[in-house]
């Protein structure tokens, strides 16, 4: 049986990495007696996958992660016995079923949404928030990405699905995943260019709200999805 | 909301922020108002390797066992942080509760290697403790070292308040209990650090004078008032199985050098090697209970979520129920994806068998510490490990499929000849030759040999004590002597070698045997930039050289000089129970070549059994 954990991540915890987070996790399962299923082999290991990694220093509503279980009792105990061996920082916030052939959270993940704030101090030198708003509204915003092997143009207007303010802050949804994953940064910084500004590399305190699948129409249509809804609470 | 000693911009700065926020599971946080002691534990090294050691484990859930202690951890700040808080004059702080360790009653520092203390003088620095214990007040937490280079204190005796010799679980409660009343009754922090000198196992330094003869060796060592004991005796806990043993040991976000559950299974070793100063500190040797182990296994396996066992102890292999316990862990937890790891076994038929239970044999080494080339050589230094026993091992591990082999040596041993040197480059030959006795068919690929040795460093409370100790030419030209004769064997391509630094491995020895004037040494180096010498990557020999010709030490006579049996040596006050006069026989008996019987064979009367329990006592029971 396939399980979605989705769980968030503050406080000091914003600080452990991606591969340390999935330490944390597999010691976690153990901690709470989740019957997790094991590969095969000499060292055998959890079957377990993260949607997408959260860099170091960002916060998140809404982090997820797929295991198989052998056995399962409810959404309810699962998530309370989880919660029990949590530390102060991560909290785990649903445990659904997904349905039988269920692709992984990590391969359908298409798009992210953010609250992006200056940190107190950083504030980047001549933002207004209607002429970054304006800034977004451009037709394009060609900028080069630099990637592990090379640098290539993208142009990320292509992945700026929604860009407003909410409450003084930024609030964006683009695209994430293995196929189009652009960062709130990206974005920050073709607008700091624009306005000849440098942004410097603590200016931005991040906050990830939720990741979601794509489940486009025929026409192409973006029909985004949170990853929690894929699965269903499930009882005993 | 945690409070946060580091903003987030310093820690979004550096390298690994996981080692300073504190957080873990099972990190014991209380509240502050509600406790009268606060003890900071330290070790003092970067995180990962602090993390790592099982004593402290030990203490910190022995302190918080105690509701009026909180007991919480310090660890050096490496380079890039040490840096940030100098320049933004950040105090050091504990993880817990991210307070001030100045702040605290105690700072509790174990010392586990010579190499490690400058790092002891970066944490009181940054602290902002003075370095010097004269110089503090009861502003300042009470400085308490312990850990085996307790067992010589007097390179550090300056910089500590109090030392605890031997196993922390005995008088702590103690100590702490003559604090709370000190404080109560408000008497001078000098006149506490007297009173706790006098509980048995505590040492204060300062409550001690010495004088010198024109040689430079020790004229007198002794108290400076009558009613502080002259010798000072090792404590130890007898009964090892009903005393403190965490269930819930803090598991550390990133991972740590020891990132798994260890089970010590005894304490001390029934061996007696003449070179290793663990047997000898830690004698006699006390075994814990089975059932207890195999309780303690299940308990922090399921509180820590932990993927590996392990077992811990000097010599796991003549723990007398290590079959019991290792097959129990194998078919406990085996089919739960848990790792069964067994360090330290002889290799015989019985470990060939367990290990290729919990481990692939294609892809793991096994590990022989020989420790001398030559048969004449492990004599001296009472290695029972023969030649034929190797090679026995040896080949049942070739027949079994394994084809990976590490050898551990030493070079620089006491009365080492040339023949002896070469002796680790033929019997690396010999193993691979072993090897190739196997029809090739039935061979696993080609034998790999690795060889390594370290450099013989004569340590305090072993027969080795009053040695010379080589010079860094002569260990290189020892160590060229093997390296060129493994290259001129037949299989010198199947034979890797490898030696440890020489100049890291001087310095050891200075400070191993060291008296209070190398004190102003380590001081220097430190205040020159000295830090983190464990680590070759920033070890720095200049600065210390410099430091030695500043302060006028001279290094030889620590080094190179051969004691008299009748010198009054720096540690001479404390006793571990190993008595001089057993060291001086076994020192004898070395320089013969005669074998000593372990402890289990036939007890030499080396002082132990004065404990009252433990291997000494075994037969009577």
């Amino acid at each position: 049986m396939k399980l979605r954990i989705k769980f968030t991540k503050s406080g000091v915890m914003v600080f452990i990495g991606h591969l340390d987070i999935m330490r944390y996790f597999q010691k976690a399962m153990r901690r709470a007696e989740i019957d997790i299923a094991y590969s095969q082999g000499f060292n055998p290991h959890q079957i377990m996958s993260f949607a997408l990694p959260l860099g170091v220093g960002v916060y998140s509503d809404g982090e997820y992660l797929d295991i198989e279980a052998n056995s399962v009792t409810s959404s309810e105990d699962m998530k309370a016995r989880l919660n029990k061996v949590m530390v102060e920082g991560v909290t785990v916030e649903s445990v659904r079923l997904l349905p039988e052939g269920t692709a992984n959270a990590m391969s359908v993940v298409a798009a992210a949404d953010y609250i992006v704030d200056f940190r107190e101090g950083h504030q980047l030198k001549g933002f207004d928030m209607e002429g970054f708003l304006k800034f977004c509204a451009q037709d394009s915003i060609v900028v080069t990405k630099q990637t592990k092997k090379n640098t290539r143009e993208i142009d990320l207007k292509e992945y700026m699905y929604r860009i407003e303010e909410k409450d003084g802050k930024i609030y964006m949804m683009i695209g994430a995943g293995s196929a189009n994953n652009i960062k709130p940064d990206l974005i920050m910084k073709a607008y700091a260019d624009s306005i000849g500004e440098e942004l410097d590399e603590l200016a931005l305190k991040v906050k990830r709200l939720d990741l979601y699948g794509d489940t486009a129409d025929e026409e192409g249509e973006h029909n985004f999805v949170s990853l929690e809804d894929f699965g269903e609470e499930f009882h005993e | 909301m945690r409070k946060q000693a580091l903003s987030d911009e310093i820690l979004l700065k550096i390298d690994k922020p996981a080692r300073y926020i504190g957080n873990e599971v099972n990190c014991i946080v209380k509240n502050k108002e509600e406790v009268e002691v606060r003890f900071a534990m330290c070790f003092p090294d970067v995180y990962e390797i602090g993390m790592s050691h099982l004593g402290i484990q030990i203490l910190y859930d022995m302190f918080n066992q105690w509701e009026d202690v909180w007991c919480e951890r310090v660890y050096s700040p490496w380079m890039d942080l040490d840096k940030i808080m100098r320049e933004q004059d950040i105090p050091l702080f504990a993880l817990e509760s991210q307070d001030s360790v100045k702040d605290f009653d105690f700072l509790g520092i174990t010392i586990q290697y010579e190499m490690c203390y400058t790092n002891i003088l970066q944490v009181l620095d940054l602290s902002k403790i003075p370095l010097y214990s004269v110089d503090r007040t009861w502003d300042d937490p009470i400085v308490i070292g312990g850990g085996p280079c307790a067992y010589n204190p007097e390179p550090l005796a300056d910089f500590f308040d109090l030392f605890y010799m031997g196993e922390g679980e005995t008088v702590y409660r103690r100590l702490v209990d003559l604090y709370k009343e000190c404080k109560k009754k408000n008497v001078s922090r000098e006149e506490f650090i007297r009173e706790a000198g006098k509980i048995p196992g505590i040492y204060a330094p300062s409550m001690y004078q010495v004088e010198y003869k024109e040689d430079g060796t020790i004229q007198r060592f002794y108290p400076k008032y009558e009613d502080m004991p002259k010798k000072i005796k090792k404590e130890i806990v007898m009964d090892i199985t009903n005393t403190y043993y965490p269930e819930a040991p803090v598991v550390p976000f990133i991972k740590a050098t020891q990132d798994r559950v260890v089970l010590e299974i005894q304490r001390g070793c029934i061996r007696g090697c003449r070179f290793c100063q663990a047997g000898m500190v830690y004698r006699p040797v006390r075994e814990r209970d089975v059932e207890m182990l195999k309780d303690r296994a299940y308990k922090m396996l399921k509180n820590t979520g932990h993927e590996e066992i392990s077992l811990s102890s000097l010599s796991s292999s003549d723990y007398s129920h290590l079959g019991e316990l290792v097959n129990f862990l194998i078919d406990e937890f085996k089919g739960q994806g848990i790792n069964v790891s067994l360090p330290s076994l002889r290799i015989d038929a019985f470990a060939l068998d367990v290990m290729s239970k919990v481990q692939d044999v294609r892809k793991s080494s096994l590990t022989f510490a020989p420790e001398a080339g030559s048969q004449r050589m492990r004599d001296v230094i009472n290695k029972g490990l023969t030649e034929e026993v190797i090679l026995r091992g040896a080949g049942l591990a070739f027949e079994a499929g394994w084809n990976r082999v590490k050898l551990y040596f030493m070079l620089g041993l006491p009365t080492e000849t040339e023949e002896d040197i070469k002796g680790i480059a033929y019997l690396s030959e010999t193993i691979a030759k072993r090897y190739y006795e196997i029809p090739k068919e039935e061979r696993n690929g080609k034998v790999q040999i690795v060889a390594s040795s370290s450099f013989f460093v004569p340590k305090p409370f072993t027969p080795f004590q009053w040695a010379s100790m080589n010079t860094k030419d002569e260990f290189l030209h020892k160590a060229h002597i093997v390296n060129s004769t493994i290259k001129e064997q037949l299989n010198k391509k199947s034979i890797k070698y490898n030696w440890h630094e020489a100049d890291v491995t001087v310095l050891e020895g200075v400070l191993a045997r060291g008296d209070r004037r190398v004190g102003k040494v380590i001081l220097n180096a430190y205040k020159n930039g000295a830090l983190y010498d464990a680590w070759s990557e920033t070890f720095d020999n200049e600065i210390w050289m410099k430091a030695f010709e500043e302060e006028q030490v001279d290094i030889m006579f620590y080094t190179k000089r051969e004691r008299d049996v009748e010198e009054i040596l720096p540690w001479d006050f404390i006793d571990v129970g190993v008595s001089k006069e057993f060291l001086k026989r076994e020192w004898e008996r070395a320089k013969s070549e005669v074998v000593t019987p372990n402890c289990r064979m036939e007890c030499q009367g080396c002082g132990a059994a004065g404990f009252g329990g433990g291997v000494c006592f075994e037969a009577k029971n």
